[in-house]
């Protein structure tokens, strides 16, 4: 059974296909705490670069080096690990993080020599900066708690689609894919009907539901996937599901 | 993945947890409300061009419970006909997998808000028989709610009632035990699972005694209901009692079943002694008066005419013999 097609498939239960990174870094098997820094470095560059070049005024340069040496910094001294899910959410407690080791930079007399310590992950900064430069994303009226909690989930949304994208390519569902991308991707504001889709596509307006409603399906799985990558415990699980979908988990 | 615009992403939120009614033949309207198992929204029959709630399983279902807990309440809903009880029109399934069920919505006040009004404690009352009678309607169909609170409870405009939320619902002979992802703050214990609302669950219910849940424990949380509803006037101490003993700790002190409880009250409106309370003398003179008010003022208005008369009569008859004398005097 196919659960991507199957009307009464899968619903969207506890992810249980990937693991928590944040329980992964603490384990004692090398090679499962290097995919489990990875999968925090992907999960959360991006809002921590765009956080420190807006929220920080800091230059291009000075943005990518600060990131870069963060994340190595967190890894070295195990800032991760020192995760208490009990006290806050780990996006909360990993601004925190940030927001102290930004401060100790500015404070330092002589900056750590960044750069250096590359990271195994290629963090693509020319990406991010052209988010900056040309969509209006400095919104000062947010505090820096909800900027980093927005972009945060714009980029769990971004890694979440290109699961989405990549999967629906490796299964031969390109035309689902075209078909989401054209409807639930649009930033155009065109007004589009399944009845119209179905005459552009040469299918029916039942069968434009149906490859919409796997897509979403999937991209929810994919979402609440990521989520639980990100958490340590159900509790926090459910709350960050919340914050993210608005619903209750 | 290209650069998402907030709008795209708010989108996209709305389309991967709105459930998709296209291929039905209803269309959703709007959200009334989420509860911990599903989402109720208010949506139109499109045959039969009525408005009609639609609940709909939460996108997350973590305990895999939840999908057969909301295809049972349909069930039961649709097996308990009465009309404190909202009837369901249909039960199905969403294109994502989703089950959801039709009813027919649901207009009024909540019982909470309702007891926050200016209704008067007999109104109130009138208000909590029908409840009861509801409730027992479902025992005598081997259904015992266990969620009974004023939340969730409807009051219409004429004060008829209607009582939802069957989801957690005990049928009797029928072992349905799913874990806490109803309304419920609590946990499995080596008996059960802990189902209800803290402050309006019987204890047993509370212990995880699953065994042990029967009409006493629906007893038990009307009991709370019915304090909640009297609160805001001042509340006799008879009513006090009778409250107190269908919440009593012990199930064996409550009354042994709804119908009992209803009894009770009307004896209570009727003015009646009630099981619950032991009245003093004083107290059920008070008792007798006010329920025999009328007469009481007959018999006073008759006595106060009486005395009057006596005086008038002793003046009267007095004042001619004086006043004959002074005229006919030697």
């Amino acid at each position: 059974m196919d659960p991507d097609t199957t009307l009464a498939g899968n619903q969207a239960r506890f992810p249980e296909t990937r693991r928590s990174a944040i329980i992964g870094i603490r384990s004692e098997d090398p090679a499962l705490r290097a995919c489990a820094s990875e999968t925090l470095i992907a999960a959360y560059w991006k809002p921590v670069y765009k956080y420190v070049r807006v929220r920080w005024n800091q230059s291009n340069e000075d943005a990518k080096d600060l990131t870069q040496a963060f994340f190595t910094r967190a890894l070295e001294k195990e800032f991760f690990t020192s995760y208490d899910p009990s006290k806050a959410r780990f996006r909360t407690y990993l601004r925190a993080c940030l927001d102290a080791f930004l401060s100790n930079e500015n404070k330092a007399a002589s900056r750590i020599k960044r750069g250096g310590d590359a990271l195994v992950v290629s963090l693509d900064f020319e990406t991010a900066e052209g988010e900056i430069r040309h969509h209006d994303i400095a919104s000062p009226e947010l505090s820096r708690e909800e900027y980093f909690h927005r972009e945060w989930v714009r980029n769990l949304f971004s890694l979440a689609l290109d699961d989405l994208q990549r999967e629906s390519h490796e299964r031969g569902k390109q035309l689902s894919y075209r078909l989401f991308e054209r409807y639930d991707l649009r930033d155009d504001g065109e007004k589009l009907t399944y009845e119209m889709l179905a005459l552009e596509f040469g299918i029916t307006a039942t069968a434009v539901t149906n490859h919409l409603a796997a897509m979403r399906r999937r991209l929810r799985q994919l979402v609440l996937e990521r989520i639980r990558e990100t958490t340590a415990t159900d509790k926090e699980f459910r709350n960050e599901v919340r914050a993210v979908l608005g619903i209750e988990a | 993945m290209d650069y998402l615009p907030d709008k795209v992403i708010d989108h996209l939120r709305q389309a991967v947890v709105a459930p998709d009614f296209s291929a039905t033949r209803y269309e959703l309207l709007g959200e009334i409300g989420r509860g911990g198992m599903g989402t109720v929204y208010v949506g139109r029959d499109t045959q039969l061009d009525r408005r009609v709630a639609l609940k709909v399983l939460n996108v997350v279902d973590p305990d895999r419970e939840a999908a057969p807990r909301m295809a049972d309440e349909a069930r039961i809903l649709a097996r308990l006909e009465h009309p404190g009880i909202v009837p369901v029109h249909d039960l199905g399934t969403l294109p994502d997998g989703r089950i959801f069920y039709a009813m027919k919505l649901v207009e009024g006040t909540r019982l909470d808000a309702y007891a926050r009004t200016s209704a008067s404690l007999p109104e109130r009352l009138r208000v909590f028989l029908r409840i009861c009678e509801t409730v027992a309607f479902a025992h005598s169909q081997g259904v015992i709610h266990r969620d009974i609170k004023p939340e969730n409870i409807m009051v219409g405009p004429f004060g008829e009632v209607l009582v939802l939320d069957w989801g957690v619902a005990k049928i009797a002979g029928l072992a349905r035990e799913h874990s806490a992802a109803g309304s419920v703050a609590g946990s499995d214990t080596a008996s059960g699972t802990v189902i209800g609302t803290p402050g309006y669950m019987a204890p047993e219910q509370a212990a995880g005694a699953i065994n042990q849940v029967d009409a006493r424990s629906d007893v038990y949380s009307l009991g709370m209901t019915l304090k909640a509803l009297a609160a805001p006037s001042p509340v006799p101490k008879r009513l006090q009692a009778i409250s107190r003993k269908a919440a009593a700790q012990d199930r064996s002190l409550r009354y042994a079943g709804v119908l009992e409880l209803s009894a009770e009250l009307e004896r209570f409106l009727a003015g009646e002694p009630v099981l619950a309370y032991r009245e003093s003398a004083l107290e059920r003179l008070g008792r007798l008066v006010t329920r025999n008010q009328t007469l009481v003022l007959l018999v006073a208005a008759y006595l106060v005419m009486r005395i009057v008369l006596f005086y008038v009569e002793k003046w009267g008859l007095a004042s001619p013999s004086q006043a004959g004398g002074a005229l006919g005097g030697p």
